[in-house]
């Protein structure tokens, strides 16, 4: 495989208001990296709404359309249009989305967009909750972690919905998960992404030390345990149907990732070993998946 | 070229002379036609406009946001449910101030469900910032498309053309169809100030603190108030290049009348026949049609109303616990003038029941009878 190479360029500038130790603002970072100036973000309401900086302020030195909630993979449809009509196309019409925005009130759009196959780069930025308005559940949220909507007497009831297999059946050219602490990979994944047509999808897998309860300087170590515990494993899936697993050979116990965050903290050893196996099966299925 | 079109086709031809560049709908009946015929006309290459064929009304209004903001011109067309789903997006879209048309084929809102006319799908949007306005007959309808896309593109607001469901969406009736080379010479190409350009990038619609946003929407009301004078002068180079013109209202009837009537849409054509024939019978009376709903024409309503005892509005609309709400404008309007005629606020067929000459002749019989109204909603043809 070639050497990646992270570019130099900065689309990211100084003064952004993210959090310390933020996982989104390293992932926003490396993604404009990739993506460069030719490039027309769109973002619906997450905290990328509030990151960038306030009006007349932004730290983005790329285009950057805020559309509603609901909206990222609509408006980006719209944005995308405009300009084939104008016959621009070289620009990139990406959309950086939070979890809440793909996963639950965006889905429809997305859903829409997927289906039609618009020419779009659709990123959604994973931190398993509604972070930006104070740490609610999303379906995005696992098994039994902690929000303020799911308290520790009654921590969230249902899996995490499978975003990944959801965009697989929509039969787009390419989706992929990516997350910080494997920074050449998520590069190359943009990379190869921008140059597909059709809809593309990015699962971005983004610590959030409030949310999750743990120390900012955790961020990339817990984005690695995500991926070493199988938690969040990184692999391409193309035409919905072709699955390439990026293997990590040093494999830990879910146990090492749940233990750094808070939100797992009332965790009995009993769902530590639910949590365990649903992990192991997952993972089997989609090596099936990928064997196939 | 005169043909013999519905209303809804009269919005398919203003849209191809409009030389819209992206359109994004969804169907819903009685609007479903006019994206039917969009389609015909651009899977046989006959128009060259973007359709996407979204997965909702919201999605609809999202992706002109999107388009519109790309820097191109845009339409959609919609009825009832799918307007109100469109709420959010048509604050965004004034907001952002693109100058979106869209077409609004007035049907009643559900439950009871109900696919037939009234209006309070779309005054139930008149807080949006849209500027609104009502069509009599489907020449009008064709015009004004091409009149909305002028005064959109002047002032940076959206534009919402309503219309009748069937009276207008499903009936044919003769309509002059300009040239594309007349439609050319009156409405030029979109140019706006601030398309996306990777050149120079911008960041559009971002988060704007309280030092700010009262600021945004002082300059979204500034631009409501420019509307009048903007709007005059298109339907004046209308009129010139075509014959025809609407204004904001428009008053007929005798000259100086004691009672007025006050419709919009197609309940305006009946009333016209009824106040010619009650003219005949000696009755100072006249009418006044009211086109543009947003902004409301109050200046040019109290131009024309000297001497008037009463005015009678006929709504074909309801808000729950207020009454018919051209009459609340219209209440509105007088309240700061020192002749107050008496306003009387019939509401009327909803969910598309109609309005007929006898109807209107009740309604004005009962202004003439009445010093003043029993109450500020007067039923007008309910079943007790």
């Amino acid at each position: 495989m070639k050497k990646i190479e992270i570019p130099p360029e900065e689309n990211l500038g100084h003064g952004h208001l993210a959090c310390a130790g933020c996982g989104a603002a390293v992932a926003m970072r490396l993604t404009l990296k990739a993506l460069g100036e030719k490039t027309v973000m769109v973002f619906p309401a997450s905290c990328w709404s509030i990151v960038p900086g306030f009006w007349p302020y932004s730290s983005y030195r790329i285009t950057a359309v805020h559309a509603g909630f609901v909206t990222g993979a609509a408006t980006a449809s719209g944005v995308r249009a405009a300009l084939d009509v104008r016959g621009d196309d070289e620009t990139l019409v990406a959309v950086w989305a939070g979890d809440g925005g793909t996963f639950d009130i965006g889905l429809q759009a997305l859903s829409g967009a997927a289906e039609r196959n618009e020419d779009l780069l659709y990123i959604c930025n994973d931190n398993e909750g509604y972070m930006n308005t104070g740490t609610q559940r999303s379906s995005a949220t696992p098994l039994l972690a902690w929000t303020t909507t799911t308290p520790v007497m009654q921590p969230k009831e249902n899996p995490k919905k499978d975003i990944m297999a959801i965009m697989a059946d929509h039969h787009i050219p390419y989706a992929a998960t990516a997350t910080i602490a494997y920074p050449e990979d998520l590069i190359r994944k943009l990379e190869k992404a921008k140059g597909i047509q059709g809809t593309r999808f990015i699962h971005l897998f983004s610590p959030c030390p409030p949310g999750w309860r743990m120390p900012s300087e955790q961020t990339i170590k817990i984005s690695r345990l995500a991926v070493r515990s199988r938690i969040f494993p990184l692999y391409e899936i193309e035409n919905g149907r072709t699955y390439t697993i990026q293997e990590e050979s040093h494999v830990v116990p879910v146990k090492e990732y749940l233990k750094l965050q808070g939100r797992f903290s009332h965790l009995t050893e009993k769902d530590i070993e639910t949590t365990q196996r649903n992990v192991d099966d997952t993972w089997e299925r989609l090596q099936r998946r990928a064997r196939c | 070229m005169r043909r013999v079109i519905t209303g809804n086709q009269a919005v398919a031809y203003g849209v191809i002379l409009s030389r819209v560049d992206v359109v994004s709908a969804y169907p819903i009946t009685p609007q479903t036609t006019i994206v039917e015929e969009l389609s015909e006309l651009i899977a046989s290459g006959r128009l060259k406009t973007r359709f996407l064929k979204v997965e909702s009304e919201h999605s609809a209004m999202a992706a002109l946001i999107g388009a519109s903001t790309g820097g191109v011109r845009t339409f959609t067309a919609t009825s009832s449910h799918g307007l109100a789903y469109m709420h959010e997006m048509l604050h965004w879209a004034s907001g952002a101030r693109l100058p979106i048309v869209l077409v609004n084929v007035n049907r009643a809102i559900g439950p009871p469900w109900n696919i037939w006319g009234d209006q309070s799908d779309s005054v139930s949007q008149r807080d949006t910032g849209w500027i609104q306005l009502y069509c009599e007959n489907n020449q009008e309808v064709l015009d004004t498309i091409l009149q909305a896309y002028l005064i959109a593109e002047t002032v940076r607001l959206p534009v919402m053309v309503v219309l009748d469901a069937f009276v207008l969406s499903h009936t044919a009736e003769p309509v002059e169809i300009p040239s594309i080379e007349e439609a050319d010479s009156l409405l030029p190409p979109f140019c706006p100030d601030y398309p996306i350009d990777t050149q120079e990038p911008r960041s559009y619609s971002v988060i704007t603190t309280p030092d700010y946003f009262l600021e945004f929407r002082y300059k979204v009301q500034k631009a409501m108030e420019e509307v009048p004078e903007v709007a005059k002068k298109v339907d004046d180079e209308f009129r010139s290049r075509f014959g025809r013109s609407y204004g904001a209202i428009e008053r007929y009837g005798k000259k100086e009348a004691e009672l007025l009537l006050m419709t919009s849409g197609t309940v305006t054509s009946t009333s016209r026949i009824v106040i010619k024939k009650l003219m005949e019978k000696g009755l100072s009376v006249a009418g006044i049609k009211i086109k543009r709903f947003r902004p409301f024409p109050s200046e040019e309503i109290c131009e024309v109303i000297q001497g008037a005892k009463k005015i009678a509005v006929i709504d074909r609309n309801l808000s729950a616990g207020v009454g018919g709400i051209f009459a609340q404008e219209l209440r509105a309007s007088l309240y700061s003038r020192e002749e107050r005629p008496q306003v009387f606020g019939f509401v009327s067929g909803l969910g598309g029941r109609d309005i007929t000459p006898a109807l209107i002749e009740e309604a004005v019989q009962y202004t003439v009878e009445h010093p003043q109204p029993e109450g500020d909603i007067l039923w007008l043809g309910l079943k007790k």
